[in-house]
């Protein structure tokens, strides 16, 4: 028998996995994939207690954070497409002009 | 059988989802990213939200996952491998901090009691009772949601246009 406890264990696996991501990589098209498996792991957990409390608002939810998510990715790789263009590198570590 | 094809979904999801954060060229990235987000979809079916499952393999695995493919292309970033790939070190410090995270969640969840789930309600689909809801009471949100894409759209726009000369 499946449990709610599974679900949420696999999601926070997901949403640790995107942190290590987040963190790690330099490579801003990953940073910006990481994020994403952050949020699907978001939209497991909503579902999964959805599912679980009978409540069909966690679903709803789901579409809306799928349609930031998705709005986000568009500005995101936007603004890697302007960061390479003007720097030729994609490297996150050499975005540093507003470091002190 | 439904535990059968958790454990098998959750399997597929998990190892592509590590492989997306650890391999080093972005297209095989890409690759296990889109293999993550049909698992995920695969265990959004298995709870009984079909909606949202065909929803996620439109957008995610079919629009998201291409943009980045086309950014990707665009660009040759694919040559691009970055020198020094992430040191030991710096991975472990990733790790240690993500289980920090989880570590966190686990209270959680383990307060919460093991039960199964109440039975599938028969008649009415998942997209019947997700559109009751979303066109009643949830309209404003909706059409707000509409309005923040026009903005997103307009942003990558203007973001990722060239420059002409006269600027």
């Amino acid at each position: 028998m499946v449990t709610l406890q599974h679900y949420l264990i696999l999601s926070a696996a997901l949403f640790a996995l995107g942190v290590i991501g987040v963190m790690v990589r330099r490579n801003l098209i990953v940073v910006l994939m990481s994020l994403e498996l952050m949020l699907g792991g978001v939209n497991l957990t909503f579902v999964a207690f959805s599912r679980y409390l009978g409540s069909i608002e966690g679903q709803i939810f789901v579409l809306f954070v799928m349609v930031v998510a998705a709005a986000e990715v568009a500005v995101g790789l936007a603004i890697t497409v302007a960061l390479f263009r003007e720097k030729g590198t994609i490297n996150v570590n050499d975005v540093n002009l507003m470091k002190w | 059988m439904e535990t059968l094809m958790f454990y098998i979904l959750a399997a597929i999801t998990l190892m592509s989802a590590f492989f997306v954060i650890s391999l080093s060229r972005p297209v095989h990235n890409v690759l296990f990213m889109i293999l993550t987000m049909i698992g995920l979809a695969g265990l959004f079916a298995l709870l009984h939200a079909e909606f949202i499952a065909m929803v996620q393999l439109i957008v995610y695995a079919g629009a998201v996952m291409v943009l980045f493919l086309f950014v990707i292309m665009l660009l040759n970033l694919d040559d691009l491998r970055l020198p020094n790939q992430p040191t030991p070190v710096r991975w472990l410090m990733g790790a240690v901090i993500a289980l920090l995270v989880v570590i966190m969640l686990v209270p959680v969840i383990r307060a919460l009691a093991p039960t199964a789930a109440p039975a599938a309600a028969v008649g009415v689909t998942n997209t019947e009772s997700l559109a009751t809801a979303l066109f009643t009471t949830y309209l404003l949100p909706f059409e707000i949601a509409s309005v923040l894409l026009l903005a997103a759209i307009i942003g990558a726009v203007i973001l990722a246009r060239h420059k002409s000369p006269e600027d």
